[in-house]
């Protein structure tokens, strides 16, 4: 008998996207959040000031950061209502497999709330994406590895402590940093129309930034087990 | 094995084994260190001196001894959006189980397949403990650690648990009881221990 990490992750991350598919909660008060963040923020905004397409690169990653780590706490937190989480870690499955497992979980979670977050943002800043979604959508790809990377390991942290929810965005939200800020950068040259040099090299170091996190964060995750 | 939280040693100088075919079953008072002992035994818990073994492996380092392993705890340890069947499946998945009637095997061992689509959150916990009982033997392991096993059970359930508990030994299996049901306990045991204040005096 053995269960190799791939079928592990694979089984870790169906299970949680299954939970979130029965409940919802997470997933509608994030998107919800997500529509207000853009709302106050529009609200709040003098376009006679700021021109949308300078404005509306920080909107979106600001959305991005904060509405990400409502379901980045669920992802741990569900875990530990009934003590699943020791028949997890006592289960033969390899412990990066619970890590990578929530993490895709988490992705897809992060994706959807985005999927709503951008059109929400191009409707209400009058946007010109055009052609330039599909590079926007990789941007939000690349930059949701990296803070789901990190996310998830500050919630397997978090979650045993009294003031969790608290906690993780005080922990996560110093190494959201290095992932938010090319991303933002990338999407507001996309936006401006600059040439193609000045974005590659922002999402060299966004996709650095993704290996780096993702690496370190499976090694360091098991030993986040052991009380 | 020691364990300390702080300045309190709640597992104080356990020297135990638990060989083929054989059921400890370890009763004591509230807060004597039962849970924790468990739960340094499931690898749950970092023991503060000593070490655990099972096989001669490291349960906390060793998917291999891991996968030898039950454990039924106080907490059900399903997940409440999914149903009875869902739990077990996960759980077999988790343990790499190839047989595709396990699932259905080890619920209904337990008398738990008439229910076993229902989501958890929907049944009385004592259908929860069976489906629970379902999850921890899917793989049938050689090793069972059970922490308060009769919790809810009917008379139907705690009759189907000692089935389990003597196929389990009859295989040359092991099984660690923590329980307050001394007469169940006992009745299940090869050897009973008693645990107060974190120190074990086993019966002779």
């Amino acid at each position: 008998m053995g269960v190799g990490l791939a079928g592990a992750t694979w089984a870790i991350a169906r299970k949680d996207l299954l939970i979130e598919l029965r409940t919802r909660t997470t997933f509608i008060a994030a998107g919800v959040f997500a529509l207000l963040g853009v709302s106050i923020f529009y609200f709040a905004w003098d376009p006679t000031a700021i021109p949308a397409v300078d404005l509306a690169p920080g909107v979106l990653w600001v959305i991005f950061t904060f509405s990400g780590l409502l379901g980045l706490h669920r992802s741990f937190g569900l875990e530990q209502e009934s003590r699943a989480i020791d028949a997890l870690v006592t289960s033969a499955a390899p412990r990066e497999s619970i890590f990578l497992g929530k993490a895709l979980a988490n992705l897809v979670f992060v994706l959807a709330v985005q999927a709503i977050a951008i059109p929400a943002v191009a409707l209400m800043y009058n946007l010109p994406l055009g052609g330039t979604v599909l590079a926007l959508a990789g941007f939000a790809v690349l930059a949701s590895v990296g803070l789901v990377a990190v996310g998830t390991l500050f919630s397997a942290m978090a979650v045993n402590t009294r003031m969790a929810e608290l906690l993780l965005p005080v922990l996560a939200l110093p190494f959201f940093v290095p992932i938010v800020m090319p991303a933002a950068q990338a999407t507001a040259k996309l936006l401006a129309g600059r040439p193609a040099d000045e974005i590659y090299s922002w999402l060299k170091l966004l996709l650095a930034f993704d290996l780096v996190f993702v690496f370190a964060c499976t090694m360091i995750y098991p030993w986040t087990f052991e009380e | 094995m020691c364990r300390a939280f702080g300045a309190r040693t709640i597992v104080d100088g356990v020297d135990l084994l638990v060989g083929p075919a054989e059921c400890l079953a370890i009763f004591g008072p509230n807060g004597a260190g039962k849970t924790t002992l468990l739960r340094l035994l499931a690898g749950l818990l970092r023991p503060t001196a000593g070490a655990i073994t099972i096989g001669g492996e490291k349960l906390s380092r060793s998917p291999l001894a891991r996968s030898r392993v039950g454990i039924i705890s106080h907490h059900h340890m399903l997940y409440e959006a999914l149903t009875g069947r869902e739990n077990v499946q996960f759980a077999a998945q988790m343990h790499g189980v190839e047989d595709s009637n396990a699932v259905s095997r080890s619920l209904e061992r337990m008398g738990a397949l008439e229910f076993a689509d229902v989501p958890v959150r929907a049944l009385s916990r004592g259908m929860q403990q069976r489906v629970t009982i379902a999850r921890a033997l899917v793989h049938d392991p050689d090793v069972l650690l059970a922490d308060e096993p009769y919790t809810a059970l009917d008379e139907a359930g705690t009759r189907a648990v000692a089935a389990r508990f003597s196929a389990i030994r009859g295989s040359g299996g092991s099984i660690v009881l923590v329980t307050h049901n001394a007469e169940e306990g006992s009745a299940a045991a090869t050897r009973t221990a008693r645990m107060e204040n974190g120190r074990f005096f086993e019966a002779a």
